[in-house]
């Protein structure tokens, strides 16, 4: 279980219509509710703007129950495209962690009170031979990075939710995700353990750190 | 007809309430579902047309609402447990034969998930300005059961008790969802078929000879018989007496429509569910219902923690109105505050109830979003200090 002064955790996934950006929040939001057993709230972006355009899923996590469903101070932001970090950034809470897509988003140099996490997901995606799998490495990087949910129940939620006839594939990027995020920063950023009772904590600043 | 094993995916999901209303749907063991599927409310039609064919039942796409609702009331007559979705525009084509449902005491669900009209206006996002069409949105005096769910779970669970509703009070239930709600996903825990609670249609015990389809029976409700018994049976919109003949007379008009609100209004204490929080204290108490209501309990939460004795009033039945419990808290509160997408539906109900006892304040707007809690905590506190 996420301890409970972490919570709520507020997260935007962002990015544009096909890149499977609320296939993200689903598989999140899927693991929370399901295998770590916290409340999970998922809106999404409904409509054309989920076919093409920009695009958007907002999830909250809780110990209690979550009233009001949207986010408007996200401590984590996923950006997948230029504009869904330049509308979404400003939002971010101080210290907020912001992971991108390094290739598809390019923040500028100077970024003060975030902490930035980068990822390229989409050429990943394609060496692994499938840009469409850009997502579930992301999922994978977010998952070392915040070290909020098990890798196991993101995993199980992954398989489950994915076409079955690309779920080797799915796996296979959630794995190069995760473990990029801990060739590049390091091994206390992964989490390890949830149901052990070893789960990480949101500090003060909002950053997800060891308990 | 009941909840199969098979039909029911017991266990926990993941699942928005579109998906929950469905699912609700099947496992009050609806098998039959006429539809033309319309943003937001399509997911549901969807849904169902890829689960009941396995389950031996039908989902029909049809040329409009209207032949949509028609032919959902037809199954209903066949023996079908029927329900359709739909949204505001095809909310508006179907009140002609909602009247009808009501008229022949067809128990019958329909579903609608609110957008922000009028007409097209804007149909992926949310509002709950249908409210009192469905109340009052077909001609004539009659009496519907309206429901608003306020999460997937809930959608799953009002779902089966719209079903339980239509049953037992034979008239037609109206799941009130708005857009919010429908594409929200959460957990949504699926019982077992044991803890589901099914009402299965309660057919009349006298012989063919004896039986009359309009007599009243126990609360006013007439008794339905079961097709290809060797029952005749007479249904039509125009007022009949209790053979279902036509009766072309004020008398037989009175009776009979005066049955259809009876039987609602003199069991409105069984049929009307609400929810409170922290209202032994209250001065201030928050009228809201479906999504609204969330932010309303955030909002409740947050005043209280700047130690503002508000309250929440959550209606999970909008019609029949709560009359009574709003006219008590009129009595001992110092305001009422209606939060809702709409410019005062709802609100006319409450402001009516609370018959000029504590002030009834109106906070609400067209529709396209929903409240933040700080807007609704900015009413709280403005009222605290009357």
């Amino acid at each position: 279980m996420i301890p409970p002064h972490t919570l709520p955790a507020r997260i935007i996934i962002s990015g544009l219509g096909g890149q499977g950006v609320i296939l993200a929040g689903c598989i999140l939001g899927r693991a929370a509710a399901l295998y770590e057993r916290t409340a999970a709230t998922l809106t999404r972006s409904f409509g054309p703007a989920a076919r093409g355009s920009a695009c958007s899923a907002q999830l909250i996590l809780d110990d209690t129950l979550v009233h009001y469903p949207y986010v408007d101070k996200p401590q984590v932001l996923l950006a997948l495209s230029q504009q869904a970090f330049e509308q979404y950034a400003p939002l971010l809470v101080p210290g907020g962690v912001l992971i991108i897509d390094e290739h598809l988003v390019k923040p500028p140099a100077a970024l003060s009170g975030i902490s930035l996490y980068a990822v390229p997901a989409t050429r990943y995606a394609e060496v692994l031979g499938n840009r469409q799998v850009a997502n579930s490495i992301v999922v994978g990087f977010f998952v070392a990075v915040t070290g909020l949910f098990a890798r196991a129940s993101v995993e199980r939620a992954l398989r489950e939710s994915v076409p079955p006839g690309t779920m080797g594939l799915n796996l296979k990027a959630f794995s190069c995700g995760y473990s990029h995020a801990i060739k590049m920063y390091g091994e206390h950023h992964t989490f390890s353990g949830r149901f052990e009772g070893k789960a990480r904590a949101v500090q003060g600043n909002k950053q997800f750190k060891n308990a | 007809m009941c909840a199969e094993p098979l039909a029911l995916l017991t266990g926990v999901h993941f699942m928005d309430g579109n998906s929950a209303v469905c699912e609700g749907a099947i496992a009050a063991g609806c098998r039959f579902a006429a539809g033309y599927p319309i943003t937001p409310s399509t997911e549901i039609m969807e849904r169902f047309a890829s689960r009941v064919p396995r389950l031996g039942g039908i989902c029909i796409q049809m040329e409009d609402e209207c032949a949509s609702i028609m032919a959902c009331i037809g199954a209903v007559w066949g023996g079908a447990k029927a329900f359709t979705a739909t949204s505001g525009p095809g909310f508006s084509l179907m009140m002609e034969s909602i009247g009808y449902a009501a008229m022949t005491e067809t128990p019958l669900v329909v579903v609608n998930v609110q957008r922000a009209g009028p007409s097209t206006g804007l149909p992926t996002m949310p509002a709950q300005a249908d409210m009192l069409q469905a109340r009052w949105g077909s001609h004539g005096d009659y009496r519907v059961i309206a429901l608003c769910p306020n999460s997937p779970q809930e959608c799953f669970d009002l779902a089966i008790k719209a079903f339980n509703l239509a049953e037992t009070w034979r008239v037609p239930v109206l799941i009130m969802m708005d857009e919010v709600v429908a594409h929200m996903s959460e957990r949504v825990v699926i019982p077992t078929l044991s803890e589901i609670a099914v009402v299965q249609r309660r057919y009349t015990q006298v012989r063919p000879g004896e039986y009359q389809p309009y007599r009243p029976a126990a609360r006013g409700v007439p008794e339905m018989a079961p097709v290809g018994k060797g029952f005749f049976m007479h249904v039509t919109g125009l007022t009949h007496d209790a053979k279902g003949y036509p009766a072309m007379d004020p008398e037989t008009q009175d009776a009979l429509v005066r049955r259809f609100t009876a039987k609602i209004d003199s069991n409105a204490d069984d049929i009307i569910v609400y929810e409170e929080e922290e209202i032994a204290d209250a001065e201030v108490v928050v009228v809201a219902y479906g999504i609204t209501s969330r932010a309303a309990a955030a909002a409740v939460e947050e005043a209280r923690a700047l130690g503002i004795p508000a309250g929440l009033l959550r209606l999970v039945t909008a019609w029949p109105f709560p009359e009574k419990k709003v006219r008590e808290l009129s009595g001992r509160v110092k305001a009422l505050i209606m939060v809702e997408l709409n410019l005062g539906q709802m609100f006319l109900e409450m402001d009516r109830c609370a018959k000029g006892g504590a002030q009834s304040i109106f906070l609400g707007h067209a529709g396209g979003s929903i409240h933040r809690p700080e807007a609704i905590l900015m009413a709280i506190q403005k009222a605290a200090q009357l």
